[in-house]
């Protein structure tokens, strides 16, 4: 990871003096163990902030919505996938996009490294290759990083950047043959009710804090449809009901467009695994259309077509 | 006061026997991190803890409460007629809060409860609150209470303190809350002067333990405007996502947003906890908003804590150095980082 560090850098500073870009995103350095902050630079002069390693886990496609200079960014496989489909959505456009494309090998799942600590303090984390060491006051623990990676990067098979203007280093190996969607299929063999009760389960410890939806960079509405007050769509106490509605329509929303990236799941406060929502919505694109998102500009999305020859009959 | 001595087993029985005078909350280990929840069979107290994921505000400021009902049916006799809704002020105790979040309860206070405003629903669940404290012998990197008025062992805003030593606590009571509540507990012996000598040794140990410093003394002395203007704030803000995450972990986020719910002819009139990072938060009725950008919204939560608490109540910051929103911030803003620069922003200069 040292490497792609580097590489970054000398692509960022290398971009600014050709004048090529008129800022950079990237990720830096975050101040507790595991947790990196994504970072806009606007000068060779702070390229040195630019950091790569296995906990950049977010999505920088959300910090490009609306920006109307030329950026520079950093963009591993999922990244750049929702970089396509903002770009077919007309969020950005390419011309105004460096891609500096990173072959990913997954994100570290910090909640399943601190379950392996037993909840310790982990005041320390050090990657070497394929193992990282967290180290606390009284343990150090080294592990495998595919032993620990995020749910969404063990089931993922767009490693590498579908759309790039370089690449930090050569492509990595695609995983073939995972069964992406093998928890989808359980719960799809529930009864209703025992789906209702799984979900009311699943996301009982909302706090209603929205930050899965503001770490999507599907959801730019101007206003979201639960901060709509003209009409009111969904009532803004912690009435599970209100809760349940504000996942499933933002799951919705996401048909077609997710690209599994994982950020909602990363961020969310108290945990709660929220792609089993936009999964099953994955795999409904994937068997009834053929469709994943945002592996090419040539098409459009799956919800913005109709095609008079569609061989669906519901359609005609 | 009182000083008694129980073993662990001993203090959690004497915590089921208080259940027929309080509402007793625990912190419980509830899947990945603890919450607190009320003490029953079905969720024993867990007090081998660093913090709970969220703070124990909502105990006595529920995110949601119904504070006024009425009835749309307009053939009722109560018809449009707004009533205060039925609360629940029965005696209620928070076992093993930690001192940082019983001091938040005390910055938040004068906001609730001061001469111009009296806050009803807060200030009758505050007051019918005890609140046992249970001292931090391992504090966290993150925390930094040592900095802003408090410490691991802490007693502002306690009615007791526990302190763990090992496979004992010795509890002090601190005030006459306090001590009803340690004289309804059942069993434990009086705390002879070796056990309180090691209660003093513990918190004082736990002091040293806290390195991080974050200095909020000039803050103070900085112009208000001047800092509103500082050049920081786009670099502060870029990377945030406008979650409510910090507001809603954080014990000394108080801000609220009152709603109207209506089910068929019943209409509730509900309280919500509110975000200063959400777009709607200060939208107005003509559909201006004067914090319409990101920057603007994440500049107010830090200069609400860090300069306009501190200019209007003389109280120090509105923050309890609890470092909840350090640690769970998913995009790593990290308020330690942003007070470091508002205290030290054109310190050279002389307003």
């Amino acid at each position: 990871m040292l490497e792609y560090t580097k590489k970054i850098r000398e692509t960022a500073g290398k971009l600014f003096e050709e004048d090529k870009v008129d800022v950079f995103i990237g990720y830096k350095k975050g101040s507790v163990p595991m947790m990196n902050q994504p970072v806009l630079i606007s000068n060779a002069d702070q390229v040195d902030l630019l950091h790569w390693d296995s906990n950049c886990g977010l999505n920088l496609c959300n910090y490009l919505t609306g920006r109307t200079d030329r950026i520079g960014i950093v963009a591993n496989g999922c990244n750049s996938r929702s970089i396509v489909t903002h770009i077919t959505e007309n969020q950005i456009s390419r011309d105004q996009l460096y891609i500096v494309g990173i072959p990913c090998k997954g994100m570290i799942d910090h909640r399943a490294v601190q379950r392996a600590v037993k909840q310790k303090e982990i005041l320390s984390i050090e990657e070497h290759g394929e193992t990282f060491t967290v180290k606390g006051k009284d343990f150090e623990e080294t592990f495998n990083i595919k032993d620990y990676l995020q749910r969404n990067c063990l089931v993922c098979t767009h490693r590498n950047p579908v759309i790039f203007d370089e690449m930090v280093a050569p492509p990595v190996e695609e995983q073939i043959e995972v069964d992406a969607y093998k928890d989808v299929k359980q719960i799809e063999k529930m009864d209703p009710e025992k789906k209702w009760n799984f979900f009311t389960r699943m996301i009982d410890k909302c706090i209603r804090c929205y930050a899965c939806r503001n770490a999507c960079p599907l959801c730019y509405c101007p206003i979201c449809f639960v901060d709509e007050s003209k009409p009111q769509w969904v009532g803004k106490s912690s009435d599970p009901i209100d809760t349940m509605t504000f996942h499933i329509l933002r799951a919705y929303h996401c048909a077609g467009r997710c690209t599994d990236c994982g950020a909602c799941e990363r961020v969310c406060p108290v945990g709660i695994p929220m792609r089993q929502f936009t999964k099953k919505l994955n795999k409904d694109a994937q068997e009834l259309f053929s469709w994943e998102a945002g592996l090419t500009l040539d098409q459009r999305p799956l919800l913005d077509v109709f095609r008079p020859d569609d061989y669906n009959d519901f359609i005609r | 006061m009182t000083k008694k001595i129980y073993t662990k087993e001993e203090w959690i029985k004497a915590l089921a026997g208080l259940k027929s005078s309080y509402n007793i909350f625990v912190p419980v280990k509830d899947g990945d991190f603890h919450t607190f929840k009320a003490l029953d069979e079905k969720n024993p107290p867990d007090f081998g803890f660093q913090n709970t994921r969220l703070s124990p505000k909502s105990l006595v400021y529920p995110q949601s409460e119904r504070i006024f009902e009425y009835n749309l049916d307009k053939d009722a006799p109560d018809a449009n007629i707004i009533k205060e809704s039925e609360k629940d002020y029965s005696p209620q105790a928070i076992i093993g809060i930690r001192p940082c979040d019983a001091h938040a309860f005390q910055i938040v206070r004068p906001n609730f409860d001061n001469s111009e405003y009296q806050d009803p629903w807060w200030i009758q669940r505050y007051e019918s609150t005890t609140f046992v404290g249970l001292g931090c012998n391992d504090p966290s990197s993150t925390c930094f209470c040592t900095s802003v008025g408090g410490g691991p062992f802490s007693e502002k805003g306690l009615d007791a303190l526990l302190y763990d030593l090992g496979d004992t606590f010795l509890i002090k009571a601190l005030t006459d809350k306090g001590e009803t509540f340690l004289n309804q507990a059942q069993g434990g012996k009086e705390a002879d002067e070796k056990t309180l000598k090691a209660g003093e040794d513990l918190a004082a140990s736990a002091a040293d333990k806290i390195e991080y410093k974050v200095s909020t003394d000039k803050l103070k002395d900085k112009v208000q405007t001047e800092l509103f203007d500082a050049p920081f704030w786009d670099d502060v803000a870029f990377a945030c996502i406008n979650c409510g995450t910090c507001t809603y972990l954080c014990p000394t986020c108080w801000c609220f947003d009152i709603q109207d719910e209506v089910y068929k002819k019943q209409g509730d009139r509900i309280r919500n906890w509110d975000s200063c990072m959400f777009p709607l938060f200060t939208l107005h009725g003509s559909g201006h908003n004067p914090r319409a950008k990101k920057v603007q919204r994440v500049r107010q939560r830090f200069m609400h804590k860090l300069k306009y608490y501190v200019d209007k109540y003389n109280n120090g910051v509105q923050c309890s150095g609890c470092g909840r929103c350090v640690r769970n911030c998913p995009v790593n803003i990290d308020i330690r980082q942003i007070c470091k620069m508002m205290n030290g922003y054109r310190d050279n200069v002389k307003f």
